[in-house]
């Protein structure tokens, strides 16, 4: 149990009191996080551990994985899927409205002004350092969450959850295999195994 | 007011069916807003899309933005957004109903466990084109190695995994803008 409560993604989950501060705080955590999203949903969804993992500690790493599961399987832009879960898991339908609308209007407003004059924009030798400076920060982010998600699956040392990720990271990185395409296959795999473990024990 | 609805119902389309992310969008919404409507020229479309790269957001959402500013201003602005976030509305809201009321039963928490490996491959496959896109490409016939970019990357990544250092992801990346600003000031008027 003391071992357990060193791991960073075992800190203790609050679900946080519903009411006029939480939405603020729900609204301003998502917005923030979103101006912050360029170069796809994965992002967002890495800052979004971030904030209301190790942060806020509003919800755990299981649970921010399995919305990340139905966020990516579900059509839709995964940043906006990914805040409706959280906001819904926290404060039903007024969270899921209150998490989206923080996730859209930083995008809504950006792309308002550029496309009014995107040629001034267009080849900005400064805005073009910032970003050179950005990128590697956001690889080095993404990077980070996966190992911080990595370590609780090597201790665990179960062989299916380390075989599923190595066969999906092999089809996904080396072969460019659909996303979804590999997680249907897994989601169909994992019912199966599952289903076979139960009844193992169901016999035991 | 058609235009509105069109609109609307253009990027409906786009929300209900680009499942899988950005990429998976993309051609949907060349279909829309090039191909079946004209509100953009190709051109137009290419430059959405470099936009939709350096710009934060969705590319759904960016692409939603801009071409409803440019048919029909600030209410096409709404309209095209509303339309294309309102599929996923409707869907996530049902799913997470359903993720809450069964996500402790035990054939789902078995199932759900299994399933989790592959959401930390996804963000590991993406985090390393991410890199590739910072650093460079590393390929046998041309090593091209941003050295400055790599340096970047290491730092940021050893502050956030670091105990010590408590800076957050937000404040990382602002001080990388700086760094990247910086690093341009310094080869523009000391390398001349």
């Amino acid at each position: 149990m003391k071992q357990s409560e060193c791991l960073d993604n075992k800190t203790k989950v609050v679900k946080p009191e519903v009411n006029f501060r939480f939405f603020l705080q729900l609204f301003w955590a998502t917005f923030t996080l979103s101006i912050f999203t360029f170069g796809g949903g994965f992002v967002i969804i890495s800052l979004m551990r971030k904030k209301m993992v190790a942060t806020l500690h509003w919800i755990d790493d299981e649970q921010m994985m399995d919305f990340v599961t139905i966020a990516q399987s579900s059509p839709g832009p995964i940043a906006v899927n990914g805040s409706l879960m959280v906001g819904y898991h926290l404060a039903k339908l007024p969270g899921a409205l209150v998490a989206a609308l923080g996730t859209i209007l930083p995008p809504m407003i950006i792309l308002s002004l550029v496309s009014l004059g995107y040629e001034a924009v267009k080849d900005n030798l400064w805005i073009d350092a910032a970003f050179h400076g950005m990128r590697p920060v956001v690889a080095a982010i993404v990077l980070q969450v996966t190992w911080v998600l990595f370590k609780p699956l090597l201790a665990k040392k179960k062989i299916i959850p380390l075989l599923m990720f190595a066969l999906s990271f092999v089809a996904l990185y080396l072969f460019k295999v659909n996303i979804m395409l590999v997680m249907v296959i897994c989601i169909i795999v994992a019912v199966i195994v599952s289903l076979v473990g139960m009844k193992k024990a169901g016999l035991r | 007011m058609t235009v509105l609805f069109q609109l609307f119902f253009s990027f409906f389309q786009i929300g209900l069916f680009s499942i899988g992310g950005g990429y998976a969008a993309m051609p949907l919404i060349q279909a829309q807003t090039v191909d079946i409507h004209h509100w953009l020229t190709l051109t137009e479309f290419a430059n959405l899309v470099t936009i939709a790269e350096m710009t934060p957001g969705p590319i759904a959402i960016n692409s939603a933005t801009f071409v409803g500013m440019k048919v029909a201003g600030l209410s096409g602005v709404l309209v095209a957004t509303l339309g294309n976030v309102l599929p996923s509305c409707i869907i996530i809201i049902i799913l997470a109903r359903l993720y809450e009321k069964y996500s402790k039963q035990t054939l789902l928490k078995n199932v759900l466990e299994n399933v989790r490996p592959v959401v930390v491959a996804a963000i590991f496959t993406a985090g390393l084109a991410l890199l590739q896109l910072a650093v460079g490409s590393i390929s046998l016939e041309n090593l091209q190695l941003d050295i400055f970019a790599l340096i970047v990357f290491i730092l940021a990544f050893f502050i956030l995994n670091g105990k010590r250092l408590h800076i957050g992801p937000l404040v990382l990346l602002v001080l990388g803008a700086l760094v990247g600003i910086g690093y341009e000031l310094v080869q523009q008027y000391l390398f001349v």
